[in-house]
């Protein structure tokens, strides 16, 4: 091995990288939220009683976490467009590719923190004279989110690792600057093993963070 | 050509564009399954190994296998799949084919998963179990073999297999190395026909029945290797 | 007298800064029973859990049949350490029978096949002749038409009657007991003591840890109060559940006995 390490392309160009950066965060950001909010509401259609709320609901699920999130977002660039007559930027597409998918995995992480529920916890909160809203309020959906709190975090670290597949769309994050990088000053190894690196600062401290979490979720605090 | 500008109310599905290149996909899918079993399998051998180090009693193997562990779990597999492909072939000068390329990626990453799920299994164990075990005077290794190795065995199943579809999913990813893998047939064939709706949407079906009825296969044996519960 | 059994000297146990056992000796006798009762937390179960090594005693000796076990060290320091091979204790604990709280019956195992596991795996029996002994020993504790249920098809009793079974298929020279009904349901406790009865009639040599003072008076030749971490009053049944000398031991017995008609 007799390489010649230049780490200067890196240096010199660390502004576009943090240009890239700045893109990443936005994308997790909108897509970790938005991905959230709606998981909520197809859990809630989900564990309906209606057949025409929660056999969709499953679907749509099952869809999204069955099929590879590439091919997603891939699907909402070149395929949607064609079903709404409208073209999509690469963005808009990977938020909706990305936004989708991770409402998928939350919905399933907010329907088993529910059923998960054992119901002694109503009854408890029944016999001492709760109302139901009060109990849902007061008993049920603390120890839920409890409960949710370690595999949500986990998923919104997983949301963060999934955006680096918007540059397989030259959606201009992280990972796409760094791969213009590589093959402009031709570079490859200096700039993949940096963009590694920025990876795992970014996502090792929320993986710590998350376990922390679980830990101090189980203790009950 | 694509019409963009109508909607889905009128627009007509036109398979035989894609189905008259059926024998590229099949060619796809093949690849797309021998990426994930070969991927599979050195990923567990890799796996079972950092385990056992994870295991070790020793800190400086159990501190080495940790971070190179964090480290896979902490990163996008893209990144592993450029670097491997792009950057280590420069580094030792050496030629990488996209499926090599891929292969590394993909067993690397899911070994420091499955090791994970190795030692988490393991751990689960209840310390009564071991400790009945010695107490009938059986050896540390008898004890493992006999008692803690089947219980922790049939604990892990379900999330080998997932992290085992989780692998097959990102196989996807080798696409992007030009790997003729099921959805890089795909991009091939919208660049023919021009027909993305279609293709897209029969290559995630195709997807969709593969893990489906891998799934289907789990669960079977999922539930033959815990029949005592 | 005869020669003991077993014989502990001087038997110490800490966990990290907290001394548990302070200096413990006993001799057992063959044949004899001895119920050792105490409060939550005196180290009873640790004492029991010291004499085949489930915890490996901080300091003192242990012998068995006369023969002491481990070899002794002097550390660089000029202290001296017992160090024991597992192989020796492997031994140790093949002679010494263990009835735990929780049962700890191998959940992938049938019954029969967790009674016959230690004389397969360890003593080396063939099948069949593992299969006869379990089986004597299963219609002994009553259990001889359930050999193919596994143990969460059972009841807690059953269960705790299947983990006897398989500690008495190894014959055991001692049999320890540590509190094997204080995880069961009341009406099960019956069974579970009467099984222990049948090995009682039988003459075994059994260390029993129990809050059962009821069937310790009953049961043993010799009951131990167990208080911080030291033997504070040994005798028979009698003496010392009866007309206890020590304050402690009253004070014991009196909080045991609050509700009793």
């Amino acid at each position: 091995m007799d390489y010649q390490f230049d780490f200067s392309v890196v240096t010199q160009n660390f502004g576009a990288l943090l240009q890239g950066l700045l893109v990443t965060a936005e994308l997790w950001v909108i897509c970790a939220a938005g991905g959230a909010t709606l998981g909520v509401c197809i859990a809630l259609a989900r564990l309906s009683p209606r057949r025409w709320l929660s056999l969709p609901s499953l679907v749509y699920v099952q869809l999204f976490r069955n099929t590879p999130v590439l091919i997603q977002l891939i699907w909402f660039y070149y395929a949607f467009p064609i079903v709404v007559g409208q073209q999509l930027t690469p963005f808009v597409a990977v938020v909706l590719g990305l936004g989708l998918n991770t409402s998928a995995y939350c919905a399933e992480i907010f329907r088993g923190g529910i059923i998960s529920l054992t119901r002694g916890q109503w009854e408890g909160a029944k016999a001492i004279g709760m109302s139901q809203s009060m109990a849902l309020r007061r008993v049920i959906m603390p120890q839920v989110f409890r409960r949710m709190l370690p595999a949500l975090t986990n998923r919104v670290i997983e949301v963060g690792k999934m955006s680096s597949l918007a540059s397989v769309l030259s959606v201009p994050e992280l990972m796409y600057q760094g791969r213009l990088l590589s093959s402009t000053f031709y570079r490859p190894f200096e700039v993949i093993t940096t963009l590694a690196i920025i990876y795992f600062l970014l996502i090792f401290p929320s993986g710590l963070f998350s376990r922390w979490l679980e830990v101090r979720m189980a203790r009950g605090k | 050509m694509v019409r963009v500008g109508g909607t889905l109310v009128n627009y007509i599905w036109d398979f035989s564009a894609v189905f008259s290149h059926a024998d590229l996909l099949i060619l796809g899918l093949r690849n797309t399954v021998l990426l994930a079993i070969v991927s599979i399998a050195i990923g567990l051998a890799v796996g079972l190994a950092l385990a056992a180090l994870l295991l070790c009693q020793y800190r400086v193997p159990r501190y080495a296998a940790l971070a190179f562990v964090e480290f896979y779990r902490s990163t996008p597999p893209i990144v592993h799949f450029f670097w491997f492909y792009f950057a280590l072939p420069v580094l030792f000068n050496i030629e990488m084919s996209p499926f090599a390329a891929a292969v590394l990626a993909l067993s690397t990453q899911s070994s420091a998963f499955y090791a994970e799920v190795f030692r988490g299994g393991i751990l689960s164990i209840e310390r009564g179990q071991r400790e009945a075990g010695s107490a009938l005077g059986m050896t540390k290794a008898q004890a493992m073999r006999r008692v803690v190795l089947p219980q922790a065995v049939a604990r892990m199943i379900a999330p080998l297999v997932e992290r085992s579809f989780e692998l097959t999913k990102t196989t996807a990813l080798a696409s992007t190395l030009a790997f003729a893998d099921l959805l890089y047939q795909a991009m091939m064939i919208n660049s023919e026909t021009f027909r993305p709706l279609e293709v897209y949407t029969l290559v995630a079906l195709m997807y969709l029945i593969l893990l489906t009825f891998a799934s289907a296969l789990a669960r079977i044996g999922e539930r033959r290797a815990a029949r005592w519960r | 007298m005869n020669k003991p059994i077993l014989s502990v000297t001087d038997l110490h146990k800490s966990f990290g800064p907290q001394h548990v056992l302070k200096g413990i000796s006993l001799d057992v006798q063959a044949g004899e029973r001895i119920a050792i009762i105490g409060g939550s937390g005196s180290g009873k179960s640790t004492f029991l859990r010291c004499i085949n090594f489930m915890e490996m005693p901080s300091q003192g000796r242990i012998a068995l049949d006369g023969h002491s076990l481990g070899s002794v060290k002097q550390t660089r320091a000029g202290e001296t350490r017992v160090n024991y091979a597992e192989r020796e204790l492997c031994q140790v604990r093949a002679r010494v029978g263990m009835v735990f709280q929780q049962f700890n019956l191998f959940p992938h195992m049938t019954v029969l096949e967790n009674v016959m596991e230690g004389l397969v795996t360890v003593k080396r029996a063939a099948k069949t002749e593992a299969r006869e002994v379990a089986l004597s020993q299963l219609t002994k504790v009553g259990l001889s038409n359930r050999l193919d249920a596994y143990p969460s098809q059972l009841s807690g009793g059953q269960q705790q009657r299947v983990a006897i079974a398989r500690a008495l298929a190894m014959e055991p020279e001692i049999i320890l007991f540590d509190e094997p009904t204080s995880s069961l349901d009341p009406e099960l406790v019956g069974e579970v003591l009467r099984s222990i009865r049948v090995l009682a009639d039988e003459g075994r040599t059994m260390l029993l840890v129990t809050h059962e003072l009821g069937f310790a008076y009953h049961f043993a030749t010799k009951v131990i109060f167990l208080a911080d971490g030291v033997f504070h009053e040994v005798g028979t049944p009698e003496e010392v559940l009866k007309e206890p000398k020590q304050q402690k031991t009253k004070e014991f017995l009196r909080r045991f006995n609050e509700f009793a008609f």
